[in-house]
């Protein structure tokens, strides 16, 4: 058996780690490309958003290198990607693929369903090691969170132009490259080191921007055309508001790791603009909206994909949470056909706008 | 006597404006860019060279439009920026106290919503085209219509025929229909007006609040039919600036003076128009993006680079230039 999963940023990472500690073979697809995506869009329905089409290329791409069996998680709800899985293996199967499938969905009662099929695919491994298995991924995902939301903080500071960059590539090679849970702090800790050396003007003003939006087009730097180094290259300081760890507490362990930025905070903060679940993130891109606004944040993106349901709910409601707690938010809508230089001129303009405001408040207070 | 230039690089038009040191427009260009950037920018210098006297200083550049990179790079503009922020500019000169922007050019259109003299928010059209001055053209050619002749005409209407104008397909073929059934012309271009406008104030527009003054600006704004079409639409006056076909280029110039002032300019001069600039490029096959990498050529040397998503070429060279 050698399984493949889909890319969504780095989370190739923390999956990798897991599944080899078990001793599962894994076939990491090439990173998302071009050609992934022009794959996917040849075989998947039109009006499918980019994550499937994203998906299906690089199970693609992974079996020609080899891959048999899909890992994929699933959901449910109003959002479609809850039976992308079965969608994509079907298209595959008709393409005459020949992959087996596991879904793992999101436990409904207890975390024991979701150990239960980890346990299927790794086979006769105990439980013991299956449970310091995932505890191994997810202390990946942590220190991969760490380095991202460093370099966040030292793009728009950085003297030399691409110096965030280099370094976080080196230090995420770093935690890549260990593969036994002990040697996982040394390592962090060397790679911290490297984000440090970055070297940074602190008093330099930035302005700061939260994301929201749909998961996968916020992890994926392909897909949002790296929004976040073109911020940071424009001196904006972004914080992301999800991240991979914290989707992983929040969705497979269902809030076992405490104290973390909890969603429950968000849907609260929601509330007053949406009551109710709409599927996908929809509610979440509401609340953390509001909670940039409180934040004293500069101003706000959503980014969806084209066609996504819960964001474009969400992106309705967005002006009025944006009139009433004056925190300027813009929609960016994301698919195959979007062009690199119009996603500039908008990005360089909402700066502006954010740069000029925050000048103009400065002047009057 | 000193004068700042803005240089606008769009898709279609390159457009070039110089202002004196009080803002007024002192000559101003309009060029078809016709997929040749460099070419059409060195051009639209000499002539902007022939026409000035002896006398005028270029004190800076400012660069906008989606060539607005490549322009900044081969004339060594002291400002660089996106075409919202110079439109707003512009407008906001010659309107004082303008609160929305209406643009509409060849290719694309735009809505800029300013509150106390600053960009509260804007919008831009993705993908649809039938809120842009291409429907137009089209249009007018497959009813023998000479651009110009269009704005005058549709002045002349009664009753303006209703034409749907969700899509620039549907309205086409609604169109003809409507002439089939033998509706005049001036009424059919009005119509068309008005179906732009709707589709515009729709797709663009989208639920922002339209207070006045309304400045209309872009290659559209030339069309008197328009003009009425959003007054209608609106209930208020809206304004036509006397340069609205270069306003993009006009707020580069203004946003020049500004950047420069105090500090020498980072112009190349006018001898650019002679300068031997090529734009070369590569696929990169570092990995499967297979970037379209964009060089920059001045004789033979690689002054700039983009187009790689990793920033293994661009960053390349920022260090190397950082280091020298
Ligand atoms: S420029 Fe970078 S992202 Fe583009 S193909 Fe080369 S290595 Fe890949």
């Amino acid at each position: 058996m050698k399984v493949v999963y889909p890319h969504m940023g780095h989370m190739w990472i923390c999956i990798k780690a897991m599944l080899e500690y078990l001793n599962v073979e894994v076939v990491v697809p090439p990173p998302s490309s071009k050609k992934t995506l022009l794959l996917g869009v040849k075989h998947a329905p039109e009006f499918a958003c980019m994550p499937l089409k994203l998906n299906l290329g690089n199970f693609m791409e992974a079996a020609e290198l080899g891959a048999d069996t899909i890992v994929m998680a699933g959901g449910c709800g109003p959002c479609r990607f809850g039976y992308y899985a079965h969608v994509e293996h079907a298209i595959l199967r008709d393409l005459g693929y020949r992959y087996q499938l596991v879904v793992l969905e999101p436990p409904q009662k207890h975390i024991g369903e979701l150990l239960g099929k980890i346990k299927h695919i790794t086979g006769h491994q105990s439980w013991r090691r299956v449970i310091n298995g995932i505890r191994f991924g997810y202390r990946k995902a942590e220190a991969v969170d760490k380095l991202e939301r460093m370099s966040h903080y030292c793009r728009p500071r950085e003297i030399q132009a691409g110096a965030t960059d280099l370094a976080l590539q080196n230090a995420l090679r770093e935690i890549i490259a260990v593969n036994v849970p002990e040697k996982l702090p040394a390592a962090l800790n060397r790679a911290v080191e490297m984000m440090n050396a970055v070297p940074l003007d602190k008093h330099r003003p930035v302005l700061r921007i939260g994301l929201v939006g749909e998961i996968y087009t916020l992890l994926e730097p392909f897909t949002n055309l790296d929004i976040e180094r073109k911020l940071g290259n424009l001196g904006v300081e972004v914080d992301r508001s999800i991240y991979l760890s914290e989707w992983i507490n929040e969705h497979l362990f269902m809030g076992l790791v405490k104290n973390m930025r909890s969603s429950h905070l968000v849907r609260q903060k929601a509330v007053k603009y949406l009551g109710h679940f709409v599927g996908g993130h929809g509610m979440e891109t509401v609340g953390n909206t509001v909670l940039y606004a409180e934040e004293g944040y500069d101003g706000v993106i959503q980014l969806l994909p084209f066609t996504c349901m819960p964001e474009i709910v969400a992106q309705s409601i967005l002006p009025r949470v944006s009139a009433e707690l004056g925190i300027p938010a813009m929609t960016l809508i994301v698919d195959e056909q979007s062009g690199e230089a119009g996603l500039v001129t908008r990005l360089e303009a909402f700066v502006d706008l954010l740069a000029r405001k925050k000048q103009n408040g400065e002047v009057l207070a | 006597m000193y004068g700042y230039l803005g240089i606008d690089v769009g898709s279609v038009s390159t457009n070039l404006v110089l202002i004196g040191e009080d803002g007024t427009v002192k000559q101003s260009f309009y060029l078809r860019t016709r997929g040749r950037p460099i070419e059409v920018v060195q051009q639209g210098l000499k002539q902007m060279q022939a026409a000035l006297p002896d006398k005028v200083k270029v004190a800076g550049v400012g660069t906008t439009g989606s060539g607005r990179h490549l322009a900044g790079v081969i004339t060594g503009a002291d400002i660089i920026k996106n075409e919202i922020t110079t439109h707003a500019i512009a407008a906001s000169n010659v309107e004082p106290g303008v609160q929305t922007i209406l643009e509409i050019g060849g290719q694309d259109s735009k809505i800029i919503i300013l509150r106390n003299g600053v960009v509260a928010d804007f919008a831009m059209n993705t993908v649809c085209a039938a809120g842009t001055g291409s429907f137009l053209d089209q249009q007018a050619s497959r009813l023998n219509i000479k651009i110009e002749e269009f704005g005058p005409l549709a002045l002349q209407t009664t009753v303006p025929v209703r034409i749907a104008g969700r899509c620039a397909v549907f309205a086409e073929s609604d169109m003809i229909h409507k002439q089939q059934m033998g509706y005049n012309v001036p009424d059919i271009l009005a119509g068309l007006c008005e179906a732009l406008v709707r589709n515009y104030l729709n797709n663009v527009g989208k639920g922002k609040e339209i207070l006045p003054p309304i400045v209309f600006q872009g290659g559209v704004a030339a069309n008197a039919g328009m003009k009425t079409a959003f007054e209608k639409a609106l209930g208020y006056t809206v304004h036509v600036p006397p340069y609205y076909n270069v306003m993009g280029a006009l707020g580069a110039a203004m946003l020049a003076r500004e950047a420069t002032n105090r500090k020498s300019t980072r112009f190349k001069g006018f001898e650019v128009a002679e300068m031997d600039f090529k734009a070369g490029g590569f696929a990169c096959d570092g990995c499967p993006n297979v970037c379209e990498v964009v060089e920059i050529l001045e004789s033979g040397k690689v002054i700039a680079r983009w187009g790689d998503r990793c920033g293994r070429w661009s960053n390349a060279l920022a260090r190397h230039e950082k280091i020298s």
